[in-house]
């Protein structure tokens, strides 16, 4: 066997593959989570950037299958090593059985990951594929028409007066349904919870940690979870305590008519 | 003054594994073990208790043992549910009955994993690690005296970074800890302590892909990075150790894959 066949199949390097698609997905919810937070700024603004990655055309399948991609491999390798462990541990179990230091989000690791994917899969349904909730779908809602320019990194990437999907009431709209709004901020507290124990893995499997400042990764994996989480709660928790209401100029009879319509 | 814990002696309740041989199924007996010297040694309690069981024509408990002072890695036993029993830093034969009380029940078990399976009561086969040794934990060089000492530096900080893995007594207590009965950290101190020599490092790549190989092919489980397997240690071995070792793999197996081989073309120098 190849030598990169062989470590492709060994339990190190399913390690591997777990550390960096994990590399890969929290770079894409720190994006995700940064993207969002726009919402707090004029209705243009997360319009423009949905509208802005739908123009990428090839460009958004290409992360699209590359997130994919990502989670069936950290999926896959998670699973492997995990029915192999079950089999090296035996089937005699230990009568006593006590912790010694490993931490409750190392233990939680598996749980939170079967919530955080459950979640996953209900997200896309009902943000990404309207779904769940198909009544405030963002293809069910009157356009949005751009009041002002948008811009990425200084580079206009809509204009003002083009019509675009209105994300953001869809936004405002499906996080107003209380059930709906304490599922994503459970599920993303998880996921900050499954994140702790990653992050610190991850430079422990890549051989990038050590005691000499395994304190340091340990708070600055623990200040990004919570900052990530705070981040996260900020958007469902502005729009339940109704600090974050509907744009000017939304009304809900249009989402019954265009809903009729369909 | 001297503890009373400590001077007056006691009794327990021992529940240990009995198992009668490795195709036996096992199951708990317990043993009323009184009046013990709180100064004895969990091993030597061990003796007392076979010492009664034979006067009374009872097979006697099976457990390992061999230099009684920490330094074999021979004994192996999980003592209410961590191997070697409570206290840092020890093997079970320097676990002493004092840090049990009057009345306690003490669950014995053996380090338990597949790689391990059980000869006989607390018996264990670990010669998982021994094929894992032959694998790649030595360094082929010319067995005779011992080489002048100054010929080949090491500076002071390696040397000693090496000796902190190189105290690995191979006695599995890391395996028996993981849930995952990982061999990571036995596998990673062997690794580790030669790697960290000048003398390790011709076969540095060779070793540690061939004894990851026969580590996963010995049906250890993999690391999920809780680190019960270095508090478990009699040695205190870190697990930075493991991290050392992915290290090691990943650019050995980088090399192996791009590096040029000999075709032997010239038929040998």
């Amino acid at each position: 066997m190849s030598p990169l066949g062989n470590l492709l199949r060994s339990s190190l390097g399913r390690k591997l593959i777990m550390a960096l698609t994990g590399v890969v997905m929290v770079g894409f919810v720190v994006g995700h989570l940064v993207g969002n937070l726009q919402i707090f700024q004029s209705p243009d603004h997360l319009n423009g950037y949905a509208a802005f990655l739908h123009q990428l055309g090839p460009l958004l399948w290409v992360a699209r299958i590359g997130l994919i991609v990502s989670v069936a491999l950290h999926i896959w390798a998670a699973t492997s090593l995990t029915l192999e462990n079950k089999r090296a541990r035996g089937n005699e179990p230990y009568a006593v059985k006590t912790w010694l230091r490993a931490s409750l989000a190392s233990r939680a690791v598996r749980w939170t990951g079967y919530i955080v994917l459950a979640f996953l899969i209900y997200h896309l349904a009902h943000f990404t594929l309207g779904v769940a909730g198909s009544d405030h779908f963002k293809s069910n809602l009157p356009t949005y028409t751009m009041q002002e320019d948008y811009r990425v990194a200084g580079f206009m990437v809509v204009k003002a007066g083009a019509v675009v999907a209105d994300v953001h009431s869809m936004v405002i709209l499906g996080f107003q349904s209380v059930a709906v709004s304490l599922f994503y901020i459970i599920a993303v507290g998880l996921l900050s919870f499954h994140l702790l124990h990653g992050i610190d893995s991850l430079f422990q499997t890549l051989g990038w940690r050590s005691t000499n400042w395994a304190r340091v990764l340990r708070g600055v994996a623990l200040a990004f979870c919570v900052i990530y989480f705070v981040g996260n709660l900020l958007i469902p928790g502005a729009v339940l305590t109704g600090a974050k209401g509907l744009r000017p100029g939304f009304s809900r009879e249009a989402v019954k008519t265009t809903s009729v319509q369909r | 003054m001297v503890a009373e814990h400590s001077s007056k002696n006691f009794g327990i309740t021992l529940r240990v594994w009995r198992q009668a041989g490795p195709t036996q199924p096992g199951r708990f007996v317990d043993y009323q073990s009184q009046d013990l010297n709180p100064n004895m040694s969990f091993l030597e309690m061990l003796d007392v208790v076979n010492d009664e069981l034979t006067r009374k024509g009872e097979e006697p408990i099976a457990f390992a043992h061999d230099c009684r002072e920490g330094i074999c890695g021979t004994c192996a036993c999980t003592i209410n549910g961590k191997p070697h029993g409570p206290g840092k830093g020890v093997a079970t034969c320097q676990v002493y009955m004092r840090a049990f009380r009057d009345g306690d029940v003490v669950t014995v078990e053996p380090f338990r994993a597949a790689a391990f399976p059980v000869i006989k009561d607390l018996v264990i086969d670990r010669s998982a690690f021994d094929r894992i040794q032959q694998a790649g934990g030595f360094i082929t060089a010319r067995a005779g005296s011992a080489p002048e000492a100054n010929a080949l530096p090491v500076p002071k900080p390696d040397a000693d970074l090496a000796m902190d893995a190189a105290v690995c007594i191979g006695c599995g207590a890391c395996v028996a800890a993981c849930k995952n009965a990982s061999a990571m950290l036995f596998v990673a101190a062997k690794v580790s302590h030669l790697g960290l020599m000048p003398q390790g490092q011709a076969e540095r790549d060779r070793r540690v892909l061939a004894m990851v190989g026969v580590m996963d092919a010995e049906g250890f489980g993999n690391c999920t990075n809780q680190y019960e397997c270095s508090a478990a240690c009699p040695k205190l071995i870190s697990h930075d150790f493991i991290a050392r070792m992915n290290r090691d793999y990943f650019t050995a197996s980088l090399r192996a894959a791009v590096k040029p081989a000999s075709s032997g073309a010239s038929g040998g120098a």
